[in-house]
């Protein structure tokens, strides 16, 4: 290890964050290092501090009654409009129209964090490797095709699955084609896009790991996964796209599957 | 139809029992974005009103990161109104210096060994004056006590991303620790 390395892996030791093989190897170099173990007393020290500090804020209670006042009441009110009490302050949010405001929020919907369900690990898992594999010369696509009636037919037959296939090309993804793969032992449809030089796996079966509602966000050896359900189907994206670029596929595939709903 | 208030108001106590323990964190990352305290309760009222909004398809185990992301996206899209309007008005660039180094890297050498101690209201100032990528990262992190994994989620960034960020942000902390109040190296 060399302490440009170092330099970033202390941080990750001291955050707890370092698996055994790797907080030795920091160890190791700390232990021969002067300037690194230098570095690493100054950042546990202040790490420390910053610990005991009280740096949190407490919500000032009026804000907190204000949020509670939004709550629906306990005396039902049918169909009852949720309002926040008190309008924003001096046109604070006013940038966001209706639609925008909604967007905005579905956007932000489309987060969520951490699976830690062995299941799902596995599964993930398993797509990844199935997206490494579909790298190599020769294995990316069956149909090979950029265009979505040719790819949707293709898949009859082969999964039990009607596997939906969007032309996002106006969005910047371009469909490359399709392909059969297998995870977790079972046939699967995987829908191949690309963005600039990026390669998109979208794997698309009944019921391949816990039910979302809404996007879980992993990251496998370095790959970027999203995993999310909708109408009985499972979905799994893998690329080596940065998460904002994957997210914002996710988001476009979501809303080209509903057409009617505000994006 | 006997269930529509019940299940509103259901659902309405389930997000009070989920959403409400973390007023504080979500009230303290704002405190620390938006810089100014009446601006920061608005970021939280708007945050917890498009949570409400999308509750009833929440399905994750994570509250407190959901609803970080949440608070993120609502200061962000009000930095970029605040920019499109500096802009148009040709005045301030008080957002734009970001990602520009204001600090310099510590160099290592036996005077910044030992940390000065300060109070809490002193180190709230030193992680203030940050830029704002790295004033998050921090505040995600000794804060909020998010893992990288949760950070990686609410900054919308790449795990690796969030270690460089956190690396670069202590360093950053650290000479200006060092130099607060006093002695300069």
């Amino acid at each position: 290890m060399n302490c440009a390395e170092c330099e970033i892996l202390l941080h990750a030791l001291l955050d707890g964050e370092l698996d055994a093989g790797h907080a030795r190897d920091v160890e190791a170099h700390v232990a021969q290092c002067s300037a690194c173990a230098e570095k690493l007393r100054a950042f546990r020290a202040m790490h420390g501090t910053m610990a005991a500090a009280n740096l949190k804020e407490a919500a000032p209670a009026s804000l907190r009654s204000r949020i509670e006042a939004a709550l629906p009441s306990p005396a039902p009110r049918p169909a009852a409009a949720l309002k926040f009490a008190r309008p924003s302050r001096r046109m604070f949010f006013g940038g966001f129209a209706a639609g925008a405001a909604l967007s905005a929020a579905a956007a932000a919907s489309l987060f969520l964090t951490v699976i830690r369900n062995d299941q799902e690990q596995t599964i993930a898992d398993e797509v990844v490797s199935a997206h490494i594999r579909s790298l190599q010369a020769g294995h990316l696509m069956d149909v090979e095709t950029s265009d979505q009636h040719t790819v949707k037919p293709w898949f009859d037959g082969k999964v039990d699955v009607a596997p939906p296939v969007v032309d996002l090309t106006a969005e910047g993804f371009t469909l490359l084609g399709g392909r059969l793969d297998y995870i977790d032992g079972e046939p699967v449809a995987s829908v191949v896009y690309r963005r600039r030089k990026h390669i998109i796996n979208l794997f698309v079966a009944r019921r391949l790991g816990r039910e979302h509602a809404f996007v879980a966000a992993s990251m496998v050896q370095g790959y970027n996964v999203r995993h999310w359900s909708d109408q009985g189907l499972d979905y799994w994206a893998v690329s080596d796209l940065d998460g904002g670029e994957l997210g914002e596929f996710v988001q476009k595939v979501s809303a080209a599957l509903h057409p009617g709903r505000p994006s | 139809m006997a269930g529509y208030a019940d299940c509103e108001h259901d659902n309405a106590r389930r997000f009070r029992d989920a959403a409400l323990p973390y007023l504080d964190d979500v009230f303290t990352l704002a405190r620390y974005l938006m810089r100014n305290a009446a601006d920061a309760e608005d970021a939280v009222q708007e945050c917890y009103l498009r949570a409400l909004h999308h509750f009833d398809t929440y399905r994750g185990p994570a509250m407190k990161p959901w609803l970080l992301t949440i608070l993120r996206n609502v200061c962000n899209a009000e930095f970029a109104r605040r920019r499109k309007q500096e802009v148009s008005t040709d005045c301030g660039a008080e957002e734009e210096a970001e990602d520009v180094p204001l600090w310099q890297e510590p160099q290592a050498s036996p005077e910044t060994t030992l940390l000065r101690q300060h109070d809490d209201d002193t180190v709230r100032k030193l992680i203030a004056a940050l830029p704002q990528q790295f004033r998050e990262v921090i505040v995600l992190r000794e804060v909020n006590e998010l893992s990288y994994q949760e950070i990686a989620e609410v900054a919308g960034v790449p795990v690796g991303t969030v270690m460089s960020r956190l690396a670069r942000a202590r360093a950053m902390l650290r000479s200006a620790w060092n130099v607060a109040e006093g002695t300069a190296p």
